[in-house]
C-alpha cells in the first residue's frame, strides 16, 4: 500500500498543473465564488416618464436607480426602454396612478424592483400622490424557466463544444500525428479552421434542438428575430470551439486538456449571470464575469427569446464575442505556429529552384 | 568495464557508446562526395535547452538513399525532424524544399487509428493538393505495391505494424515528394515486410527523390549510398558504407571465446576483437569486417581518443 501511495506521490509531484489546482484552486474558487454569490440586487436602472415624472422621480426608493428622467415619453417610448435591455424598471406617470413596467427578464431585479415599489409607496402616507401599480412585462408571472432556458442553452452548448474540440489536438499530439502535421504543408490558421469546422456543424444542431426542446417544454417565449439569435449563437459557438482548440494546444495529454476545460466552464456556471445576476457581484468579481463568453451570448438569448431585443440593443455583446472570438483564434494561430511550424515556412509559392537555404539565424518567427 | 562487457548483443552497438570526443572526427571522407540535394550543415538542436545533437553535417542526395544509424538517443529523429521542418534548429543551416514536396514518416507513424487505410490516403494526398482522378490513381498504385489492396477498407488502428509502416510510407509517399524523410521505417517489423518497404524505398530513388533514412539495423545501412553514423547527439563517422568498413583504424579479429584483452563484441556464436594496430594475437585471425563492425570499431577508437585526450590534458 505503501509503495502505491510514494508511487501515486511522486507522479503528482511531477504533474505541476494538477497540484496547482489542487492547493491553489479551493482557495480562489471560495473567494472568487464567494463575492459573486449574491441573488440581492440592491440597485435597479430605472426610467421615469410622463407627466410627474420629476416628482415621482425624486420620491423613488433607494434601490431604484434614475438613470433617465423624460417628461415628454409615454408608455410606448418607456417599453422600448425595457426591452433594449437600457432600464428594468420604467414609472409611466400622468393619470391617477403611476404605472411601474418591470423588465421580467431580469428576474432578481424585478423581484427587488416589486418589493420595493410595494413596501414603499411613492406618496409619502397622507400626502395626496398617485398609487404605483407594478405591471410584469415579458414574463409577467416572474417564472424561473423562463429566464434559465435561455441560459441553459448556452451552457449547454459551452460544454459540449469546448470538451468536444478539446481533445482534437491532443488526441494528435499523443497519437504522434502531430508530428505529421508540422511537415505537411497547412498554415496555422488553416489546421484551426479545419479542427472546429465539424463540430460547428454538430453544434448547430445541438443548438436547434435544445432551443425548441426548451421551448415546448418550458413554454418560453421566441419574441425576438431567430438571425439575430443566430448571429448571436454563431459568434459564441466559435468563440466557444475555438476555446476547445485553444485548450487543447496547450495541454500535453487528454487528462490536462479535459482539467483545464472544466476550470473555464466552472466560472462560466456561476459567473456569466446564468445563476447570480451580474449586477448583484462585488466588482472586482463582476470584471471577471465580463471576459467569459456565456456572459454575452446570456445577454443575447435573454433579450431576444424573452424580450423580442433589436440588433442594435445588442451590438456591445456582439461585439464583445466578435472580440473573444478573434482573441482565441489569434491565440491559438499563435500556438499552432509553435507546434505546427516550428522550422519556420517557406513562403508559397516558391519558385524553382525548390531548396530553401537560408541560415537559421536569419528566418524571422514564421 | 572494457566496452566489451556491454557489447553483448553485438547489433547497433555504436549509439551506446560513450562520447566520440571531439565532433567531426574520424569521418571517413575517403568516400565519394554526393552530389548536391537537401542535407543539414553543422545542425545544433536543443529541445528545453538540453542539447540533442551539434555539429552534424548530411548531405542527402538527389536519386539515392542515404543512411542515419546510431543507436536510441544518438539523434537520428533530431536530425530528420530538423530537415523535415518539424523542429527549428538552434544555429547551422537546413536545406529542404518546401513543405509541399517533402514526405515524411516520423518515428510513431502518422497514421489515424480510426481512418481506414483509404481515408487515411485520401487525408495525405489532399493534405498536398491530390484529389479526384490523380489521387485515385496514385493511392491505388501504392496500395498494389505496399499490398495493402485487400486492406482498403480496415481502420489504421487494426493493422499489424508492418502495414501500418507501409501505410505511412505510401502516405508519405503520395505526392512524389522530392525529399523523402523516413525515421525508422522499418523498427519492429518483419523481415519480409522489411524488404517491401525498401523496395518501395528503393523505387521513390529511382525515381529520383533524395530519400534520408535513420535505422538501428546496419545491413540495412549497407544497402544506401551514404551513411551517417551518430553517437550521443554528435557525428561519429559518415561516408559510403564501403569507406566506412575500409577506413577503420587497425583490424578486426575473430576468436571463438571471449579474450582476456581488449575490446570484444559478439557476433552469433564468435567474438570479435578490435586491434587498433592491425596485429593478431595468439588464438585470433583477421577477419574481414562489415558495416556493424566498423561502427563498433569507430566508436571504440573515439572513446579510446577521448581517453588520451583527458590523459594528455591531466
Amino acid at each position: 500500500m505503501l509503495a502505491m501511495a510514494i508511487k501515486e506521490f511522486r507522479q503528482l509531484r511531477r504533474d505541476h498543473r494538477t497540484l496547482a489546482m489542487l492547493i491553489v484552486m479551493p482557495l480562489v474558487l471560495l473567494t472568487v465564488f464567494g463575492y459573486a454569490a449574491s441573488f440581492d440586487v440592491t440597485s435597479v436602472k430605472t426610467v421615469v416618464v410622463g407627466p410627474q415624472a420629476e416628482a415621482v422621480a425624486a420620491r423613488l426608493p433607494g434601490a431604484l436607480e434614475v438613470v433617465a428622467v423624460r417628461p415628454a415619453d409615454g408608455r410606448a417610448e418607456a417599453t422600448r426602454e425595457l426591452r433594449e435591455g437600457r432600464a428594468a424598471v420604467a414609472l409611466v406617470t400622468g393619470g391617477d396612478q403611476v404605472t411601474a413596467l418591470v423588465d421580467g427578464a431580469d428576474l432578481f431585479a424585478a423581484r427587488a424592483a416589486v418589493q420595493a415599489l410595494t413596501q414603499r409607496p411613492v406618496a409619502e402616507p397622507g400626502a395626496a400622490g398617485p398609487r404605483v401599480v407594478p405591471e410584469v412585462l415579458f414574463n409577467p408571472d416572474l417564472r424561473t424557466p423562463v429566464i434559465m432556458v435561455p441560459g441553459l442553452v448556452g451552457i449547454i452548448l459551452a460544454f459540449v463544444g469546448t470538451l468536444a474540440t478539446a481533445l482534437g489536438v491532443v488526441r494528435e499530439r499523443q497519437g504522434g500525428t502531430l508530428e505529421q502535421l508540422a511537415v505537411m504543408p497547412f498554415r496555422p490558421r488553416d489546421v484551426f479552421l479545419g479542427k472546429v469546422l465539424p463540430y460547428f456543424g454538430v453544434a448547430i444542431v445541438d443548438l436547434t434542438v435544445v432551443v425548441v426542446a426548451g421551448l415546448l417544454l418550458f413554454d418560453v417565449p421566441f419574441r425576438g428575430s431567430v438571425l439575430v439569435f443566430a448571429l448571436g449563437a454563431l459568434l459564441f459557438l466559435f468563440v466557444t470551439l475555438g476555446l476547445g482548440v485553444l485548450i487543447s494546444t496547450v495541454s500535453e495529454n487528454q487528462g490536462q486538456a479535459i482539467q483545464l476545460a472544466l476550470m473555464t466552464l466552472l466560472p462560466q456556471v456561476l459567473l456569466s449571470g446564468l445563476i447570480f445576476p451580474l449586477h448583484a457581484m462585488a466588482a472586482g468579481v463582476r470584471w471577471i464575469g465580463y471576459l467569459l463568453p456565456l456572459t454575452y451570448f446570456i445577454q443575447i438569448s435573454r433579450s431576444v427569446m424573452i424580450r423580442g431585443a433589436s440588433l442594435s440593443a445588442l451590438a456591445v455583446p456582439l461585439l464583445a464575442l466578435a472580440g473573444l472570438g478573434l482573441a482565441v483564434f489569434a491565440l491559438s494561430v499563435v500556438r499552432f505556429r509553435r507546434d505546427l511550424a516550428p522550422a519556420g515556412r517557406e513562403p508559397e509559392p516558391q519558385p524553382e529552384p525548390a531548396a530553401e537555404a537560408v541560415p537559421t539565424a536569419a528566418r524571422g518567427s514564421r | 568495464m572494457t566496452p566489451a562487457g556491454a557489447a553483448g548483443t553485438g547489433r547497433g552497438e555504436a549509439g551506446r557508446q560513450p562520447p566520440a570526443g571531439a565532433p567531426g572526427t574520424e569521418r571517413g571522407e575517403a568516400g565519394r562526395q554526393p552530389p548536391a540535394g537537401f542535407g543539414v550543415e553543422e545542425l545544433v538542436v536543443a529541445y528545453h535547452g538540453r542539447t540533442a545533437v551539434a555539429g552534424v553535417t548530411l548531405e542527402v542526395a538527389r536519386g539515392g538513399v542515404t543512411g542515419v544509424v546510431g543507436g536510441d538517443g544518438a539523434g537520428k529523429t533530431t536530425v530528420l525532424r530538423a530537415l523535415a521542418g518539424a523542429v527549428r534548429p538552434a544555429s547551422g543551416r537546413v536545406r529542404r524544399p518546401p513543405a509541399r514536396r517533402i514526405g515524411y514518416v516520423s518515428a510513431g507513424p502518422g497514421v489515424y487509428r480510426d481512418l481506414t487505410v483509404d481515408e487515411n490516403l485520401a487525408f495525405a494526398g489532399a493534405a498536398y493538393g491530390l484529389r479526384g482522378r490523380a489521387l485515385a490513381e496514385r493511392a491505388g498504385r501504392l496500395l498494389d505495391r505496399t499490398g495493402l489492396a485487400a486492406a482498403r477498407d480496415r481502420l489504421g488502428g487494426q493493422l499489424s505494424g508492418g502495414m501500418r509502416q507501409k501505410l505511412a510510407l505510401a502516405m508519405a509517399m503520395l505526392h512524389e515528394p522530392e525529399l523523402l524523410v523516413l525515421d525508422e521505417p522499418t523498427t519492429g517489423v518483419d523481415p519480409v515486410s522489411r524488404a517491401e518497404l525498401w523496395r518501395l524505398v528503393a523505387h521513390a530513388a529511382a525515381a529520383g527523390a533524395a530519400v534520408v533514412v535513420a535505422t538501428t539495423y546496419l545491413d540495412e545501412a549497407e544497402r544506401t549510398g551514404w551513411v551517417l553514423v551518430l553517437d550521443q547527439g554528435r557525428p561519429l563517422v559518415a561516408g559510403t558504407p564501403e569507406a566506412i568498413v575500409d577506413g577503420i583504424p587497425g583490424a578486426v579479429l575473430d576468436a571463438s571465446a571471449r579474450p582476456d584483452r581488449g575490446a570484444a563484441w559478439r557476433r552469433g556464436t564468435r567474438w570479435r576483437v578490435w586491434s587498433p594496430d592491425g596485429s593478431a594475437t595468439p588464438g585470433t585471425s583477421v577477419v574481414a569486417h562489415d558495416l556493424e563492425d566498423a561502427v563498433v570499431v569507430a566508436a571504440l577508437a573515439a572513446r579510446a581518443r577521448a581517453a588520451r585526450e583527458k590523459e594528455a590534458a591531466a
